[in-house]
């Protein structure tokens, strides 16, 4: 079982790394996808015998599906709409950011043991996994210049967030979780309005571009 | 007795060159006499400093001397003699080299001034690795300091020899005052100036001992912040010059680095883990830099900056092996730092022989003008390819076998328990990568200026060195294969060496010492294999293709391939030097081919240095125009003067009410 | 003495078998794109062809081209005998051969690239610096790979770390080995110079890398190269399969286990040629260094 954990956290790293090394931003949303699935599976694995059936089974669910379905489906349709298939020439090349990315994992696995944190950890990878995956997040959102790789970055930090939240899935609210899980509906859902826009006004999707609609 | 042999050394050396002087009606007998006397001076030196090395015995000499603080206390180590070998060895080839490369009766007087600073480094770079006492080594330090600085200005009426001497000159000042303070802590902290009394005073290791230990001895040997004088010294000085600089003057920041190190009892981890980082960056963006060169005397020079990073590399896995006390760490840091300063003097003092060589024949250092030279200069071609091959740390030369107890020294620090010691073995990957970028620049060296066809009419009337010149060469290019084919037999050595840099006994380092000199031994053997099979593939081949067509190069169809279609350095390099954009701000001139029938199109790119041309440059420019600007303030009228006194008033003022 | 009997046989195994290798490979490309494809021994009878033929040698040349060949294919055979094959021990091992295992094959690559470049021609000049700059990238995974796997057998030398010790490895460290055996298959495909980073059956100059570094060597010569790359291509296949499979067998059993361990190595890279597409230049770094970042994951997994 713990095995299976173990593996599960190494994939959502490997995700991590996949999600900032590739240029095709398909590849790049089903991977996403994919982590979001994975995400999924997570609080079934570490659930302890304090907690609720249901309550996990929800989290499992909705995690399942507004990550690794919903959101993807939306991102696919908008570059499909919007006719984009590559993120060219990011404001920090791949290579570095994957470099950068790899220094934060390190960094986050050598270093997670000594964080102070309020409840006691439910398996060794999860907080540095997390911390990746937060990096990861905004790294994807600070080096991309297509909207939909922002997204994109959005979405991945979300997913470190959720694995912050299962540690404290015990005690967190389910309510807590969906609301973050409405915030980010709420973005894509505006960044996919915003991006028609600028689609429509400017036939291209560098969010560079949005500063000039400032007037 | 040894010891005895290295001061006749020291002295025979620094007076080659007023020797000289006496015969300066005939140039020629001239430059021999000197010749003759520093050869002489490195015999006997070395013949010391073996014997301390094949017998572990310290020889020391104390003698009074009347400035405070000052003794004239001399103490040959095992580590003095390690560093004593490329010392003497290097000059002296050097100097016979210079015979033909830089010949007196030609030269005149640049050549006897060349002469008479050339053998005073040497006795200052031999006194620095004997001095015992602190004030004796500052003295030795800014003697030699100095001469670098003379030696870089020989050729004085160059612009590019002029910028390089004072940016060198402020450079190495900025390191001599820092030594200044770090030898004042330690001496006012143990009560003398003696190392000896230094070490028996169990001083307590502190970060400012550390910072201004780096700061000054950083600066000598070019650690990766504090290079910035180096490729525009190395390059501006005569080749043989530059060999000495390279192969031997910043290895006594080394040498500082250890001895200083040498004089605490236990060293911090940390200070171990710093230099090992240090290391890395500057063997990595050392070689980083070098590819992108073109001027190959500049390459060459960004390539002792690499090496450099090893060495430290090197020292700092020492440093942390005796941080925690693991005489095996210790043995394999500091023997694959100490033989990697001897191998590395070695084989870059044989690569800017060549470099010499190729500019005297050709009359230009850019490699893409070059082409073609082996040809030409098959010997020098050899030479130059037996160092390339040694420099890019491949098997069966020298440079594996320092760069190969590295990484045992890494792969040691791996085992460790703790994570922070196991961390060390990035080293590991980071040496690979450097080894890997190493060979591509050498092959990009050698392919461009020795193979192909010449690609200007620079090359095109190259001829043969000079036997003076191929001589000493050749008597490198041995070396270098001695140490590579038989790395057991320096390996006890190494350890005596270290063994009086970490105060350890024989005893610790018997275990270490036996299975690195065995794993030494079939190093030997897997040379031998390989030149076994090689020899027996050729023989087979030799057979095979005798009497082969011979035929134009196959220009995959086109017809009339012209010498200017060849790859040029610049264009193998590209894609590794893209890799390095965010370190190099290239200044490119571009002039593209303008419509149908454009008749005028160009490109030409330079790689400056970052830290200098990026950095330092801007700064002081900035601060000197600040304070010209101050200083019209206080030349003119008192107008002026009452402003800035105003000024002052309201600044401190303002400092006064907010920040106290 | 049935163990240095026994390192024999693998040592005539990487001798005799690599041309077969490679024969595998193109028959599962070719059984992939629907076509019969040359018979299993072609290299073989190419060798044969090539060792006997005259050879035609450039003008510009010197002997630094005619020892490119020698020298590649004597670095890349003294190499094998530094090489675990199936977890036997080599024929000569001692602490730290892995690094000179790794700069034998930097040595073969150097003299491949010099005499590449003798040639004097654009296109094998563009060869060799596609060949050093992948190279270099490769080296640092491969050493991450290494380091990783005597971090996890407490081993450093290939005999130790391909060993016994490595069954028990996949025990206490296996997401990091298998992280580390991914990297390690990546990294095999860079130094071969197969799909997805080079085309070896590619026709246009312009695209190769090491096809085009080769472009003016012929006859015997050409048979040394071709030879050596094969043996090259067998010795990564050895160190993924050892490392992957990871398996406790001994004597003629741990044999068989390797020879099918090959195959699957043979099948896997054919698979890969079949499926997928040569990256184009400017990607094959970020593949490299994606390889490097995801063994030096495993590292960390080691050491935190």
């Amino acid at each position: 079982m713990s095995a299976w954990t173990e593996m599960v956290f190494i994939l959502l790293v490997v995700f991590d790394f996949f999600l900032l090394a590739s240029s095709r931003l398909k590849a790049v949303i089903r991977a996403a996808a994919a982590q979001g699935a994975l995400l999924s599976v997570l609080p079934l694995l570490l659930a302890t015998d304090k907690a609720e059936i249901g309550h996990v089974l929800a989290l499992s669910i909705g995690a399942l599906v507004v990550k690794g379905v919903v959101i993807p489906w939306l991102l696919m349709w908008a570059i499909r709409e919007a006719s984009i298939r590559r993120e060219v020439e990011p404001i920090v090349g791949f290579i570095p950011s994957l470099l950068l990315c790899a220094v934060g994992v390190a960094l986050a696995f050598a270093f997670s043991s000594a964080m102070p944190l309020p409840t006691p950890e439910k398996h060794g990878f999860l907080v540095p996994t997390a911390l990746s995956t937060v990096w990861t997040g905004l790294l994807l959102v600070v080096s991309r210049r297509k909207a939909v790789s922002q997204v994109i970055g959005f979405l991945v930090l979300e997913n470190g967030v959720f694995l912050f939240g299962l540690l404290l899935s015990d005690f967190m609210p389910a309510m807590v979780e969906a609301g973050v899980l409405l915030d980010l509906f709420a973005a894509v859902f505006v960044m996919g309005i915003v991006m028609f826009d600028i689609n429509r006004e400017f036939s291209s999707l560098d969010t560079e571009k949005l500063s000039a609609l400032k007037d | 007795m040894s010891l005895l042999l290295v001061i006749l050394g020291i002295v025979l050396a620094a007076a080659s060159g007023l020797l000289a002087l006496a015969f300066h009606r005939n140039p020629a007998a001239a430059q021999r006499v000197a010749c003759a006397a520093l050869v002489t001076a490195a015999a006997l030196a070395i013949a010391g400093a073996l014997s301390v090395l094949a017998l572990g015995h310290a020889a020391e000499f104390h003698a009074q001397w009347s400035p405070p603080g000052a003794s004239l206390a001399l103490r040959l180590d095992a580590l003095s003699a390690l560093f004593l070998l490329p010392i003497f060895g290097v000059p002296a080839a050097g100097s016979v080299y210079g015979l033909a490369y830089f010949p007196q009766a030609a030269r005149g007087g640049q050549a006897r001034r060349l002469q008479i600073f050339y053998g005073l480094v040497t006795g200052a770079m031999a006194l620095v690795a004997v001095a015992a006492n602190a004030m004796l080594f500052l003295v030795a330090w800014e003697v030699m300091a100095l001469c670098g600085f003379l030696l870089v200005l020989t050729e004085h009426e160059k612009k590019a020899a002029q910028r390089a001497a004072f940016v060198y000159l402020a450079a190495t000042h900025v390191g001599t005052l820092a030594l200044f303070a770090l030898f004042s802590l330690l001496g006012s902290a143990a009560g003398s100036f003696d190392f000896a009394r230094m070490a028996a005073a169990g001083l307590a290791p502190g970060a400012g001992t550390f910072a201004l230990m780096l700061l000054g001895f950083g600066l000598k040997a070019g650690l990766m912040p504090f290079h910035f004088w180096l490729p525009g010294a190395h390059a501006a000085a005569p080749s043989h010059v530059s060999a000495v600089m390279s192969g031997v003057l910043l290895k006594t920041g080394i040498y500082g680095i250890l001895r200083v190190s040498g004089l605490f009892a236990s060293p911090p981890l940390w200070w171990g883990l710093v230099l090992l980082a240090l290391g890395c960056a500057s063997a990595v963006l050392g070689v980083a830099f070098a590819l992108a060169q073109h001027d190959l005397k500049r390459l060459l020079a960004y390539h002792s900056v690499e090496n450099v990073g090893i060495i430290a590399m090197g020292v700092g896995l020492a440093l942390v092996g005796r941080a925690i006390g693991d005489p095996a760490l210790v043995l394999l840091g500091f023997g694959g730092a100490g033989l990697h300063v001897v191998n590395h003097a070695l084989f870059k003092s044989l690569l800017f022989l060549g470099a010499g060589a190729v500019d005297h024949a050709c009359g230009t250092r850019e490699i893409d003008l070059l082409g073609g030279l082996a040809r030409r200069m098959p010997l020098t071609a050899g030479l130059f390819l037996v160092a390339a091959v040694a420099i890019s740390g491949l098997p069966p030369l020298n440079g594996f076998v320092s760069e190969w107890l590295v990484y045992l020294g890494s792969l040691r620090a791996l085992s460790s328990a703790s994570p922070f010691v196991a961390w060390a073995a990035i080293a590991a990957p980071v040496l690979a990568l450097v080894g890997g970028l190493a060979a591509a620049c050498f092959a990009k060296v050698f392919g461009t200026v020795f193979l192909g066809v010449p690609r200007s009419g620079h090359g095109a009337s190259a001829h043969e060195a000079a036997r003076a010149m191929l001589g000493p060469m050749a008597l490198l290019a041995a070396a270098c294969a001695f140490i590579g084919l038989f790395p057991a037999a320096v390996v006890p050595a190494l350890g005596r060496a270290a063994a009086a840099w970490a105060e350890l006994t024989p005893a610790a380092l018997a275990v270490p010492g036996r299975s690195a000199a065995a794993s030494a031994g079939a190093i030997t053997a897997s040379a031998a294999l390989l030149l076994l099979v090689a020899g027996a593939i050729a023989a087979w081949r030799y057979r095979r293709t005798r009497g082969a067509a011979e035929s134009e190069t196959w220009g995959c169809g086109f017809a009339r391939p012209t010498a200017r279609m060849q790859y040029t350095g610049s264009s193998f390099a590209e894609m590794l030097t893209l890799r390095f954009g965010w370190a190099f701000f290239p200044n490119a001139r571009v002039e593209p081919p303008r419509g149908p029938f454009p008749k005028h199109a160009s490109f030409s790119s330079h790689v400056p240095d970052t830290v200098l041309d990026v950095a330092i440059v801007p700064v002081w420019r900035i601060t000197a125009w600040g304070a010209g600007w101050v200083r019209t303030l206080h030349r003119g009228q008192v107008q002026g003067q009452a402003l800035l006194v105003c000024l002052t008033l309201i600044a401190l003022l303002v400092w006064r009410f907010l920040w106290w | 003495m049935a163990v240095t009997l026994l390192s024999f046989v693998y040592l005539a195994l990487f001798l005799t078998l690599p041309p077969l290798l490679l024969g595998v490979v193109n028959r599962v490309k070719s059984l992939f794109a629907g076509r019969q494809g040359p018979p299993l021994w072609q290299l073989y009878a190419d060798l044969r062809r090539l060792a006997r033929k005259g050879a035609v040698y450039s003008r510009t040349t010197t002997w630094v081209f005619r020892a490119g060949p020698v020298v590649g294919l004597a670095a890349v055979a003294t190499a094998g005998l530094l090489m675990a094959f199936g977890g036997a021990p080599a024929a000569l091992s001692f602490g730290g051969d892995f690094v000179l295992f790794a700069y034998l094959l930097g040595l073969a690559r150097f003299a491949t690239v010099l005499a590449a470049l003798d040639t004097g021609s654009a296109f094998e000049g563009m060869g060799g610096a596609r060949e050093v700059t992948f190279s270099s990238l490769a080296e640092p995974a491969l050493f991450l790979c290494l380091v990783t796997l005597a971090r996890a057998t407490g081993s450093i030398s290939l005999s130790g770390m391909l060993g016994p010790a490595l069954p028990d490895a996949w025990g206490h460290a296996a997401p990091a080995l298998l992280l580390a055996a991914i990297a390690l298959f990546v990294v095999a495909l860079a130094e071969n110079s197969r799909i997805p980073v080079d085309d070896p059956n590619t026709h246009l100059e312009l695209t190769m890398i090491h096809e085009v570094m080769v472009l003016d060597h012929s006859g015997p010569d050409l048979a040394l190269i071709l030879y050596g790359a094969s043996l090259k291509l067998f010795l990564f296949g050895a160190l993924f399969v050892r490392l992957a499979l990871g398996v406790r067998t001994g004597g003629l059993a741990g044999v068989a286990v390797f020879l099918a361990g090959m195959l699957g190595f043979a099948v896997l890279v054919g698979l890969v040629e079949s499926i997928m597409a040569r990256l184009r230049l400017v990607r094959v770094p970020q593949l490299l260094v994606g390889a490097s970042v995801l063994s030096a994951f495993g590292l960390v997994l080691l050491l935190r």
